[in-house]
């Protein structure tokens, strides 16, 4: 982050007038720290994508098939007979500016090709140039434009600069969409061969090992025992996680994030915590799996046929297993694809049981035919039936506030039930203003796989509006801690903090929960999952 | 950028004086009143027909509702029914909402910056502008009705009370009339004067609007200025609308204007994002139920795709599975 602009600078001189020229006319400028390397061909070659080739987004030849016009244009064709969210919004936007400075890289960077109905224009003036009479007779002064490289480029740029979060969607009129826009122009691209790494490679890992980091079985295994020591070093119990278990009573499955970074591990060691305890206390049989050791899916953000792919081994494994019902982990658009892809794509998935809670009776009505769970979704359930042992105090260091995760918010509407957790297990807890959260929550300015180390300055940038409203519950009610349920917020948030607000940390929400949940048999604790001293046990 | 407004208000001011200039020196009555008429109403029946049908024969592979609210899981949890909608009815709740009270543009929350803070205001001129020019459309619509039924339908003249209830001594003034005259006026001068709208803006947003303003002005004028004939207007709409065309003796030229623009409008809207009255009702983002894990939504080209299986994947890591004490289906 050495050489970004200190974070006063870039929030004194982000400017928001339009520019004089209009947008047509000014062509993109690919900038470092903007974007993010194009994909490793090994990667894409692992799963048979077309056009794989070297090529590097400075270079001014992007080495393009010959017919790469006739690839796109049928590609677009195809997708506009295929997807009625595409075709209608391509039609439908009146440019009502609605959406204009609703999105987060607006917001961060004021590149008016960041406004949400611009991104979508760039796809939509190609549109109207191929597919429609007014566009093909006036041209121009209709919004048309014909395809070339420097177009290509345009959409390649701004396209690895939305998130997908819908905040957009969420103000507009008509309802449109411009991550289902970006999702199609991505699917786009993917033709093309134009992926970047840091969605490429996980893809293929994931493919192959079963999740993005490449982790392999043992090496799985070895990762999740190192944090067992760790959990018998704070509370004296071994928690003993069960792999690949056939006959459990669920699978768990969370992205691999949590297993291999921190502050995510410590979330990873509060799940294998509650599980534990619930195994003791009421014979819950709860197993992890290697070959689904993925929660989270970049194939989403590469085209519905890859997420489909990826998506694929958690009905598999919990068929293979036999178990009952899947419960999900703390993860953003893993949620999204569960919750609106899974069962079309992957399912029905009628060798599962519909989700009830064996503990407190709940049926969880409605996963009733997904037969998937959330981790918050449970736990509330739990904490609500008075399930859970809990001690909120040995959380009073902490002043909490709750990050709603674009898609658990905006494709999937869950809110409360992580609020709920919180305020269970903490006894602090302040949410940032109502306009910055719930429906209206800002990204993290890394999501849809830009969580890259290159394109740090979008992310700072993209993430800003979020990191504001941190801030400012930071110098109101001293909050030091940032909750969240997502691992793409975990992994990203430690830098966006340390960028914009230092004094605030993250962490899990199960994380918290396992802070506060008393083992059965554990040891007098003296630290929290981190190592760090518990209130008044400082010495 | 005032190339495309100014493209717009040339091409509104050309039909304007093509229509005089064809009626006043060239006498073409029946094709101003009669001709383009009934082939415009043809284009615009068959245009949105066409473009309705076309949205609807699209699949709806997935069911991606925007949650704009609390999702409907555990009991004790407070649902959002008419933002995160769980039933079909829920579902006409939020499209009602949408439609009759255009619910999203009622969030509207401006961004501004103010020193180190960003703050995102309500802001509601844009809702407000919406609101009336839409409505006064509908309402002056309605009004028209009388022109093209006898008798008049009792909600016409039921309208037209409520619309004239502030009396402005003779004639009858509506406050429809006003009300679009001043929706489109603002919508307009908001285009082209806040920044973003602006920039964003296309020859085509502009082109409506203006021609929407030149109907409600020769509308306007012929009521209460040039005081055209009513009841010989009536005896050509009702032959219109009777098969039975005739362009009867004395209307003034400004008639055939407003008629002319009002054709020019009905033969482009739907070629045009005028079309969004129609795609309001087909945005996959508002029209579905949000019970995406209670319910299967059905995929019609779902297609089977390669996997990875657990079997290849197993004997990619046998050796270390069984040596990390891993279960494993085949020991070899
Ligand atoms: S809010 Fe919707 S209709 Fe308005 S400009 Fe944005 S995408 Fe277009
Ligand atoms: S989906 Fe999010 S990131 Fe993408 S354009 Fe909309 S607001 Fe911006």
């Amino acid at each position: 982050m050495s050489d970004l602009p200190k974070s006063e600078e870039i929030l004194k001189d982000v400017e928001h007038a339009p520019p004089k020229k209009g947008w047509m006319n000014i062509p993109v400028d690919i900038r470092k720290g903007m974007y993010c390397y194009a994909a490793n061909p090994k990667s894409l070659n692992a799963l048979g994508f077309p056009n794989v080739h070297e090529w590097n987004p400075k270079d001014e030849d992007w080495n393009l098939p010959e017919n790469w016009q006739e690839i796109l244009h049928k590609g677009f064709k195809e997708r506009l007979d295929r997807f009625r969210s595409v075709k209608v919004f391509m039609d439908i936007c009146v440019r009502c500016g609605a959406c204009a400075d609703k999105c987060h890289y607006f917001i961060g960077t004021g590149d008016p090709k960041n406004m949400p109905v611009l991104r979508a224009e760039l796809l939509r003036s190609v549109y109207r140039n191929d597919f429609t009479l007014a566009g093909k007779l006036l041209g121009k002064i209709a919004g048309a434009r014909k395809m070339d490289e420097d177009v290509l480029k345009e959409w390649w740029y701004y396209l690895f600069q939305c998130s997908e979060c819908r905040r957009c969607s969420v103000f507009c009129p008509y309802g449109i969409d411009t991550a289902e826009i970006t999702i199609f122009g991505r699917e786009l691209l993917n033709l093309l061969g134009l992926n970047i790494d840091w969605i490429a490679t996980p893809v293929a890992n994931c493919y192959r090992t079963g999740n993005h980091l490449g982790i392999q079985p043992h090496a799985f295994k070895d990762m999740l025992d190192f944090f067992v020591e760790d959990i018998e070093d704070i509370t004296g119990i071994n928690v003993e996680p069960q792999f690949n278990k056939k006959g459990a009573d669920i699978l768990f499955i969370t992205p691999s994030g949590d297993v291999f970074a921190d502050p995510g591990t410590y979330t990873c060691m509060g799940y294998m915590m509650l599980f534990k305890y619930l195994k003791d206390k009421y014979g819950l049989d709860v197993t992890w799996s290697t070959y689904a050791s993925e929660g989270g899916n970049f194939g989403f953000f590469t085209s519905h046929e890859t997420m489909k792919r990826l998506n694929s081994k958690m009905y598999a494994e919990a068929k293979r297993l036999g178990v009952k019902w899947i419960l999900g982990g703390e993860c953003g658009h893993m949620w999204r694809v569960i919750n609106q892809y899974m069962d079309t794509m992957n399912g029905p998935a009628d060798f599962l049981e519909e989700p009830v809670n064996p503990i407190t009776g709940t049926r969880f009505e409605n996963a009733k035919s997904t037969k998937m769970v959330h981790i918050s979704e449970f736990t509330a359930d739990l904490i609500k039936h008075g399930k859970l042992d809990l001690d909120p105090s040995r959380n009073d260091d902490l002043k909490v506030t709750f990050h709603d995760s674009c898609n658990p918010a905006r494709g999937m509407g869950m809110f409360d039930e992580p609020r709920y957790v919180i305020r269970s297990v903490c006894n602090q807890f302040y949410d940032m203003p109502r306009n910055t959260i719930r429906e209206n929550t800002f990204c993290c300015g890394s999501g849809s796989g830009l969580n890259a180390g290159e394109d740090m300055e979008l992310r700072m940038t993209g993430g800003l509006p979020r990191a504001n409203a941190v801030k400012f519950v930071h110098e109101k009610h001293g909050v030091n801690m940032l909750a969240c349920v997502c691992a793409i917020d975990r992994a990203a948030f430690p830098d966006l903090m340390s960028y914009w607000v230092p004094e605030v940390d993250v962490t899990g929400l199960t994380e918290l929960v396992a802070n506060a949940l008393i083992l059965p048999g554990e040891k007098q604790r003296e630290t929290n999952l981190r190592g760090e001293p518990l209130p008044g046990m400082e010495e | 950028m005032n190339e495309k407004y100014l493209f717009s208000l040339m091409s509104v001011v050309l039909l304007f004086l093509l229509a005089y200039a064809g009626v006043e020196v060239a006498g073409l009555q029946v094709l101003f009143g009669v001709i383009i008429p009934y082939m415009a109403l043809i284009v615009f029946l068959a245009g949105f027909a066409y473009r309705v049908i076309q949205w609807a024969q699209t699949p709806v592979p997935y069911k991606i509702p925007t949650t704009g609210g609390q999702q409907k899981s555990l009991p004790w949890i407070q649902h959002a029914a008419i933002d995160c909608p769980d039933t079909k009815a829920q579902v006409v709740g939020r499209m009602a909402m949408e439609v009759l009270l255009f619910r999203s543009l009622f969030r509207n929350l401006v961004f501004k910056k103010e020193g180190d803070k960003l703050a995102y205001r309500m802001e509601l001129f844009l809702w407000l502008g919406a609101i009336v020019f839409h409505y006064a459309f509908l309402v002056v619509t309605i009004r028209h009705l009388r022109f093209f039924a006898e008798p008049v339908p009792f909600f016409v003249t039921g309208l037209e009370k409520v619309d004239s209830f502030l009396q402005l001594g003779l004639p009858v003034v509506y406050m429809s009339g006003i009300a679009l005259l001043a929706g489109v006026l603002y919508l307009a001068i908001r285009r082209i004067y806040v920044g973003h709208t602006r920039y964003i803006s296309l020859a085509s947003d502009f082109f409506p609007l203006f021609l929407i303003l030149a109907i409600a002005v020769t509308g306007i004028m012929m009521r209460y200025f040039t005081k055209v004939d009513i009841p010989t207007v009536k005896e050509l709409t009702m032959g219109l609308v009777t098969f039975r065309p005739a362009v009867p003796e004395g209307i003034g030229t400004l008639f055939f204007v407003h008629l002319f623009l009002v054709s020019v409008l009905l033969a482009y809207f739907p070629f045009s994002k005028l079309m969004h009255m129609g795609g309001v009702f087909f945005s996959p983002t508002r029209n579905m139920t949000c019970n995406t894990r209670a319910e299967r939504h059905v995929n019609p080209w779902n297609y089977p795709v390669p996997v990875h299986t657990y079997e290849e994947y197993e004997d990619d890591f046998r050796e270390h599975m069984i040596e990390a004490g891993l279960p494993v289906e085949k020991k070899e």
